[in-house]
């Protein structure tokens, strides 16, 4: 068992410490918005916010995030409010599968912290989740229009 | 080489299986009927296609499948179009395919591939829409009791022109379903469309942001298990024994069990625990003879395909090309390949089955939803009115979620379990070792000029694998596939843009053991690049603009000409480059729509390209959502040039090496320009969009390569070139 605060609320999790976050996430805490893609880091579709940093959550094991806080795409609207990337995507029509998107947003959400006007540069930096369909023209506007709005 | 691969025929029986268990049914597309049928809510169908429930809430089915698309929206459209729908107001749902079979079809083809979502539906879906709006205006007609022909109806409102009376859909929607559909249904000219042609937002976007959207991967049902698979590496092998002994204490372990006659899974509470004692079990592999092949010994075989001695289908022959070559005054020969790519879907194959003894439901993401409804019938033994596919959306298609092979085993598991809900999921490993591959060709040409610098003679000649043959042989033409000749055909929805005196276009079919499936552009992609490099390398030698040479080659082919055009004066082909910038330009015709690309690209040290620019057409005949085409486009640039840059699998031992990301990467947005796009449809036909475009990528990106270092790169990917991006 082990105590994960995600999204702010507490869950105790019936999983063995050296259990990927992201499976703990998605099949004890049954929060499915977090994908899996590889399991090796590369692609960033399972992109969690660990203390407010962008963290590829099949790299970390349950026992490294106990303590930290978690935020997952589903925690990242407020208030009944979207955030403001959530909107610019759904404003710029980003997503066309969709299921790179949750990881997507969730390192944008982190960056846009770090630097809330950030140049091409700055995204072509921090922004390395894959999307097979493609959708990058339409990220990088959504994120320049998130960073003005 | 010492062994000839072996081509697996499992996959023959598949695909012939799937028309025989219970869809070889006729067709009957109903616009409507006395009978009311209605919704699980309990609206009012007014016909198949639309729903309207008493607050104007239109609800449009969808039988193809939504996997990025863009499809679901385009098809909504254009029902809403005829329909005069306030489009606000549009939800669209999928009926099943059971739903469907048990309707005699109702919803037409659901298959989702070969670009053809829309443009082989767009007839019928409007034609309902149609109906059910003359049905509607109908019912108001009747209420009111005057003339139809006074009444008409726009945004989901009906009016009485002399009297100004009102009402709306949702008002009269119970006795227009009550009605007879009109026996004569006239469509709208496209001129007069208003919501088709107008770049609307998607209707699936805003779950995609927050985490909401259901794919495969999320279904969750009451005492749901996980399974986790392993198929045998080898293509063709089989599965020998497993010591189950070792894992079945593991925690969450349930059971452990044998998938047909080539894997074995483990299931558990949950994935995570299925995943860890699978790689913990011992498993034997009977690997077979496949087991010898290499990606070394399937070239070898290929090669020899491109001797003419050897038997070859003629795809496309006009004049004496063999004769013109001998007598040329030049020649110029080349040979190019192109080599397994995987679909590399985001969301690994994956599908949920629950299967009692009267019962067997899945639950999945599919590109046929028809296809994976046979493999239930046939997985299960159970008929028709006791199965069905409840479809999801899909994280990912690209040609790979038309095949049913994982549905399958989904039910295979199931049926060891009976009563339980099990959710199987290829792990990403699993994913890149077990795809259905874009097939692995070689290609020789051969031109031929005159005394007088003119091209007089074209022999292509292709050797290598049939998609069809493995998936589809029934689509064989005695023996022949004329698949294979996509974009390189005499006349039809993948024509050849040059007019030749000489022309010989040949197929020498070798399949070797690795299974080939449709992989976005299928083969496209790969005679795109031999055409279009050739065809600058012709240019070459003849001395001339690769765009000037390819233009007299296409007085008679006017909208492929068009296409290439239009990049051209938008690239700036006349004027000079940037320094240190070069270009380069292809076209193409595939699945009905003509496509042509340039791009501008610098080149440091001979080998790290950066893409600058890329610029690209489509004259797809009818744009239906303007803004989804430029994503199609921009995002089959993505698809592509990862392909060319990244991509290309290889054969060792009978398996395919790569098994992750991190062997077989994807483009990155630092590594992508923007797409300008060119949306010119020329009407009068329905073109593709989803995959068209992507062929042009690779030879555009090659072509300009070739103006920056002198060097022609004759096979992909450029990473076995030690080129990369900058």
């Amino acid at each position: 068992m082990a105590s994960l605060t995600i999204n702010g609320k507490a869950f105790e999790i019936d999983a063995e410490a050296d259990t990927p976050l992201l499976w703990a996430i998605r099949e004890n805490a049954g929060l499915t918005g977090t994908k899996y893609g590889c399991g090796i880091a590369q692609c960033g579709a399972c992109t969690v916010h660990l203390d407010g940093a962008a963290t590829r959550s099949c790299g970390v094991t349950v026992g490294e995030a106990v303590g930290k806080q978690i935020t997952t795409i589903e925690g990242l609207a407020a208030g009944g409010m979207l955030h403001k990337v959530q909107q610019a995507w759904i404003d710029n029509d980003v997503p066309q599968c969709g299921y790179c998107q949750s990881g997507m947003i969730m390192a944008v959400t982190a960056l846009l912290r770090d630097k809330p006007k950030p140049s091409d540069a700055d995204i072509d930096e921090a922004i390395t989740n894959i999307c097979r369909c493609g959708t990058f023209q339409q990220v990088r506007e959504a994120i320049h229009a998130a960073a003005s709005a | 080489m010492t062994h000839m691969p072996v081509l697996s025929r499992r996959s023959f029986v598949i695909g012939s299986a799937a028309v025989g268990s219970g869809l070889a049914l006729g067709l009957d597309l109903p616009f409507g009927g006395p009978g009311v049928v209605r919704a699980a809510d309990g609206s009012p169908e007014v016909n198949a296609w639309v729903v309207i429930r008493p607050d104007d809430t239109v609800v449009i089915r969808i039988a193809r499948s939504e996997m990025g698309q863009g499809t679901l929206t385009g098809l909504a459209q254009l029902v809403a179009e005829e329909l005069e729908c306030d489009w606000s107001k549009v939800t669209t749902e999928y009926p099943t395919p059971g739903q469907s079979v048990a309707r005699k079809r109702a919803w037409g083809d659901f298959s989702t591939g070969g670009s053809r979502g829309i443009r082989t539906s767009q007839d019928y879906v409007r034609k309902g829409g149609a109906t059910a709006r003359m049905m509607l205006v109908q019912a108001a007609a009747n209420e009111w009791n005057v003339p139809v022909g006074e009444c008409s109806a726009a945004s989901s409102v009906i009016t009485h022109k002399p009297s100004g009376r009102t009402t709306t859909y949702g008002k009269v929607v119970e006795a227009a379903a009550k009605l007879s559909p009109p026996a004569d249904v006239k469509l709208k000219e496209p001129k007069d469309w208003r919501i088709v042609g107008k770049g609307v937002k998607r209707l699936d976007t805003a779950d995609k942001t927050t985490g909401k959207m259901i794919y495969g991967v999320d279904v969750t049902l009451p005492g749901m298990l996980n399974a986790a698979i392993k198929d045998c590496p080898v293509f063709g092998g089989r599965l020998k024994s497993f010591d189950d002994s070792k894992v079945v204490a593991m925690k969450g372990v349930k059971k452990v069990v044998k998938v047909g006659d080539s894997a074995v899974a483990v299931v558990a509470d949950t994935w995570w625990h299925a995943k860890v004692a699978l790689d913990a079990l011992p498993i034997v592999w009977d690997e077979g003879d496949n087991a010898k092949v290499s990606s070394a010994s399937i070239a070898k075989w290929l090669e020899e395909g491109l001797d003419p001695a050897q038997p070859a289908f003629i795809g496309n022959q006009n004049g004496d090309a063999k004769a013109a070559v001998a007598g040329a005054a030049r020649k110029v020969e080349a040979v190019y390949s192109y080599p397994y790519q995987n679909h590399a879907t985001m969301e690994p194959m994956n599908a949920t089955a629950l299967y009692t003894a009267d019962k067997c439901e899945v639950w999945t993401g599919t590109q046929n939803g028809e296809a994976a409804f046979a493999a239930v019938l046939e997985a299960s033994g159970l008929p028709a009115d006791k199965c069905d596919v409840h479809k999801l959306m899909l994280g990912g298609g690209f040609g790979r979620r038309g095949m049913t092979d994982y549905v399958r085993q989904a039910v295979t598991i199931a049926r060891q379990m009976p009563g339980t809900p099990i959710k199987l999921i290829w792990s990403r490993e699993e994913d890149m070792q077990h795809g259905r591959y874009h097939p692995i060709t070689q290609c020789k040409l051969t031109g031929a000029f005159d005394a007088d610098n003119n091209l007089t003679a074209l022999q292509v000649r292709l050797s290598g694998q049939s998609i069809l043959f493995s998936v589809r042989p029934d689509a064989l033409v005695n023996g022949m596939d004329p698949a294979a000749f996509q974009g390189l055909a005499p006349q039809g929805e993948a024509a050849i843009g040059y007019s030749l005196p000489n022309l010989l276009v040949e197929h020498s079919m070798r399949n070797p053991h690795v299974p080939p499936g449709f992989w976005r552009g299928v083969n496209v992609n790969h005679n795109a690049i031999y055409l279009e490099c050739f065809m600058d390398e012709l240019a070459l030698s003849a001395g001339q603009d690769p765009l000037d040479f390819r233009r007299k080659l296409m007085g008679k082919h006017p909208k492929h000409l068009a296409v290439l055009n239009a990049v051209a004066e938008k690239i700036g082909w006349t004027t000079p480059p940037p320094k240190g910038v070069f270009r380069g330009i292809a076209q193409h015709m595939g699945y009905g729509s003509y496509v042509a690309g340039a791009t501008e690209i610098s080149v440091t040290d001979g080998n790290k390209i950066k893409v600058h620019r890329i610029v690209a057409a489509t004259d797809p005949g009818y744009a239906v959502n303007p803004a989804q085409i430029e994503r199609q486009i921009a995002g089959s640039f993505v698809y592509g040039l990862s392909a060319l840059f990244y991509g290309g699998l290889t054969v060792k031992d009978g398996r395919i090496e790569e098994n992750n990301f991190d062997t077989y990467n994807s483009m990155r947005i630092s590594e992508m320009p923007k797409v300008e796009s060119i949306i010119m449809p020329s009407g009068g036909f329905w073109g593709g969009v989803g995959e068209p475009t992507i062929c042009v990528a690779a030879p555009a990106v090659l072509n300009a390569y070739f103006a920056a270092t002198g060097k022609r790169i004759r096979s992909v990917p450029l990473r076995n070139h030690d080129i990369s991006f900058a």
